[in-house]
């Protein structure tokens, strides 16, 4: 029979005028899309994932890729991206995948709301001439503080374990394996620099990483690649990862091809075998097991560090997060549906979980009806775009929040969503050493931290603006918040006002 | 939400204050008071004046007096109803008053003197209960101070038409606070006016506070719900909870409102001191209030004044032997004490402490 043809996602355009024939793009694609015969450069536009590093590269500005319309006849309900995956599982019958967060339009919630400002009554703060404090504090709060009588006040009370940091932003899980040791390197020395954290995944502590073990949150996921004593003794504190905003439900597939000698060492499995995280973890089948593995995790690490719980948001997800306060955790990671991944099943990542804005709200709202927010803090990640996000997500109610596609995006990943192929031409999302040597890692380190630095600044702008000079009174604070467009539902669960409504 | 109409009022208001303490409790007419804010026309609008006095009720001392408006008939029987039910009525009266034809119309002013029967060492819980239950369930009524042996007089008006309505002249305190607001709305209730009180603490409040939304839901926590929303009384929530329930000094609780910056606690040399003032931080960060903010709080024992962190608003200070002077302006000082010992400028987020030292 005849077999249906899908049409390429991008059209590799060539200005064959310009092209010099330099062969830089043949010679630096890992999709080999481009081939030079003597005197003529093709290209196949079927290999091409748009992930634009070969139009970045071109000396001359020969290339460049557009997307391809899709030829099927125009139709309200099967999209071109609909049919062309049908066709792709009749060809495989597989499971399709994919990489990075969610790309479906729902409802963006950042971008219906806005933020206030200080007019005559109240006078907006310059950061650039007073004292504008950014500095975060992760872990459990007593509720109170106790102060000895005797001749010099003496503090009595024991505070719980804190990871200190100087912007309300870390970066997000992201293994060794999943992203190479150069793009890992990055991350972490930026977050030494800036004095934030950064988190190993589930990939172990690679030994060149060690240098920045002391601001790195070390995971402990189903798999439990890379945990011994060392590792936990290493971090600043442990992470339980649950669930994943990509793919809430299911566990993590890291293929035998991805698994050379450093990450088998790092992960302490055989070379070539696949890494194969269930989607449970074995040993929590309900929320009493976790306050066992939380305890366990505290008496290893002494209770030293403190000890987090990251899960995907869910229907469920105020409850379950209140019971992992009480289960003990001391900090609780939300990650939303437009939360990242290396590689997930698409249709996993474009249906399961809901947005961080109403998980945030709904989680702080819970843990203060309960009387509980103060014993653990949250952390909120999941497709965080710009700093007015960060800001909109401390308003609802997170302490701090977790960035990766935005940290990957500063070492230059454009979203192709290729990830779980281990072909990543911008050296990332690959294990492949002629990929990974182009991600150098100081100056990834640098942009890495310039991003820090310049959501820091804009934070501080607009903290300056709502007469705020300190973080701590923008957690939680609703009422610097007011919708746009969003029904009365919405307007509820997010526990905000309308724009126009005043005080 | 019960209680009041017109509960649109946090509004952002300029204000001035000021308070007078006899450190060794002796007691001085309200005249002088009097005198004080009415030097400081200027930073009213007339829309919103009070008074909070400490010592007027020496011979029912032992009993809470509940100062409470009535917007209507009805609920004044409602409330009559509840205060019977939980309480024994020792004794109540009108307020006096007497007529002043710029303030109409007014409300329904009543005093209560109450017995808490059965009380225990809850029993001030119990009273900042009841009166979170009759301002947010009783509409029309609205306790406005909830003290022993003190008493808030507050409405809607300059503070010289406010004064002579309540005949503030003929009380003696030992402490009197006064606030005179500017707000940028026109209130049309006399609630909304300063001080605000919460058992024996009274607040009078000259700012506006950024950190209201974080500062609201963190008082949640600990069963204080804001149902006037107004920044002057998430202030006095404050206190009562770092005071009262925490036990803290008034040094630590301005740390605390106003807590040093972290380039500050870094650079304090004693390691304990350093330690503690970070357990402040980090605990009681939901409690920082920002925004500028000169406050006075009095209780019976106390009177404290305190500014924000970077004093965006005015506080000056005196002492004269036995009296603590405390305003926004040195001329409200100036009118009732001519010759000070000592006027200065408290410094951002040092409150200035006149604790009671009755004699013998």
């Amino acid at each position: 029979m005849a077999k249906a043809k899908y049409r390429p996602e991008f059209i590799v355009q060539r200005d064959d005028e310009k092209c010099i024939r330099c062969q830089v793009c043949v010679r630096m694609c890992s999709n080999d899309v481009h081939a030079y015969y003597p005197d003529t450069v093709i290209s196949d536009s079927f290999k091409c994932v748009g992930c634009h590093f070969c139009e970045d590269l071109c000396p001359t500005g020969a290339i460049a890729i557009r997307r391809s319309e899709p030829h099927i006849k125009e139709n309200y309900h099967w999209s071109g991206t609909d049919v062309y995956n049908i066709i792709k599982q009749a060809d495989t019958g597989g499971v399709l995948l994919t990489g990075m967060g969610c790309d479906r339009p729902y409802k963006d919630y950042f971008g219906h709301i806005v933020l206030n400002a200080s007019q005559v009554t109240n006078p907006s703060i310059d950061p650039l001439r007073e004292p504008m404090e950014l500095r975060t504090f992760i872990g459990g709060k007593p509720e109170v503080v106790i102060i000895g009588k005797s001749s010099e006040p003496e503090l009595r009370t024991q505070i719980p374990p804190q990871l200190e940091l100087e912007t309300p932003i870390m970066f997000s899980a992201m293994s060794y394996g999943s992203i190479s040791l150069n793009a890992c390197k990055s991350l972490a020395k930026a977050a030494c620099d800036f004095g934030t954290c950064w988190n190993t995944g589930e990939g172990g502590l690679h030994r060149d990483l060690s240098p920045y073990a002391h601001r790195a949150i070390v995971q402990v996921a189903s798999g439990r690649f890379g945990v011994n004593k060392e590792y936990l003794d290493a971090g600043c504190a442990v992470e339980i990862k649950i669930g994943q905003g990509a793919k809430p439900g299911i566990g993590g597939h890291l293929p035998g091809e991805k698994v050379p000698e450093e990450v088998s060492r790092t992960r302490m499995i055989p070379e070539g075998t696949d890494a194969l995280s269930p989607a449970p973890h074995h040993d929590i089948y309900s929320i009493e097991d976790l306050k066992q593995l939380i305890f366990a995790l505290k008496e290893a690490t002494r209770y030293e560090k403190p000890v987090g719980v990251k899960i995907a948001a869910v229907h469920n997800v105020a409850p379950i997060a209140s019971g992992i306060v009480r289960a003990g955790a001391d900090f609780v990671v939300i990650d939303g549906i437009r939360g990242g991944t290396g590689a997930a099943p698409t249709l996993i990542r474009n249906n399961v979980g809901i947005p961080i804005e109403l998980a945030i709200a709904v989680v702080d709202s819970r843990l203060r009806e309960e009387g509980i927010r103060n014993r653990a803090s949250i952390i909120a990640a999941g497709g965080f775009r710009s700093s007015a996000d960060v800001v909109k997500a401390i308003a609802l109610g997170a302490d701090a929040v977790y960035i990766g596609t935005a940290a990957l995006i500063a070492l230059g990943c454009h979203l192709c969503q290729r990830c779980y192929t281990g072909k990543c031409n911008w050296g990332i999302a690959t294990q492949d050493p002629y990929l990974t040597k182009r991600l150098n890692p100081e100056i990834g380190a640098r942009r890495a931290y310039n991003l820090l630095r310049a959501w820091s600044l804009e934070i501080k702008e607009m903290l300056g603006g709502m007469g705020i000079n300190a973080i701590e009174s923008l957690r939680g604070n609703r009422e610097q918040l007011r919708g746009v467009g969003l029904n009365e539902v919405e307007l509820e669960l997010l526990g905000i006002k309308h724009a126009g409504e005043a005080w | 939400m019960g209680g009041m109409p017109d509960r649109d009022f946090r509004v952002p208001s300029g204000c001035g204050i000021t308070g007078i303490m006899n450190r060794r409790g002796r007691t001085f007419s309200g005249e002088v008071i009097l005198s004080s804010i009415c030097n400081m026309l200027e930073r009213g609008n007339g829309l919103g004046s009070g008074f909070a006095a400490y010592g007027i009720y020496p011979e029912l001392k032992e009993y809470w007096c509940f100062h409470i408006m009535y917007q209507k008939a009805p609920s004044k029987d409602r409330v009559e109803e509840y205060l019977k039910d939980h309480f024994r009525v020792v004794h109540h009266e009108p307020i006096p008053t007497k007529k002043v034809r710029s303030l109409e119309p007014v409300p329904i002013l009543w005093r209560y003197f109450l017995e808490v029967e059965d009380g225990g060492r809850d029993e001030e819980d119990f009273v900042v209960r009841s009166v979170m239950e009759i301002n947010g369930d009783v509409d029309g009524a609205f306790v406005f101070s909830s003290g022993k042996n003190m008493g808030i007089f507050k409405g809607v008006g300059d503070p010289d038409a406010i004064g002579e309505f309540y005949r503030i002249h003929e009380y003696e305190a030992y402490i009197w606070t006064a606030h005179n607001r500017f707000p940028t709305n026109s209130p049309g209730w006399w609630g909304g006016a300063h001080p605000f009180g919460i058992l024996d603490w009274s607040v009078v409040h000259n700012g506006e506070i950024s950190s209201y939304g974080t500062n609201r839901r963190y008082l949640e926590n600990f069963g204080y719900y804001c149902t006037l929303s107004t920044d002057t009384e998430v202030m006095a929530y404050l206190f009562d909870l770092l005071v009262r329930r925490h036990g803290l000094d008034f040094e630590t609780v301005g740390n605390v409102l106003a807590s040093p910056f972290w380039s500050q606690i870094e650079r304090v040399e004693d390691e304990g001191r350093r330690r503690l003032l970070k357990a402040l931080r980090i605990t009681y960060g939901p409690a920082l209030v920002n925004g500028p903010f000169a406050v006075i709080v009095a209780n019976s024992n106390y009177m404290v004044g305190l500014n924000d962190r970077i004093k965006l608003r005015p506080l000056v200070a005196a002492v004269k032997g036995d009296f603590l002077y405390i305003a926004s302006e040195e001329s409200a000082i100036r009118v009732v004490c001519r010759d000070p010992e000592d006027v200065w400028m408290p410094k951002a987020g040092e409150p200035t402490v006149g604790k009671l030292e009755e004699d013998g």
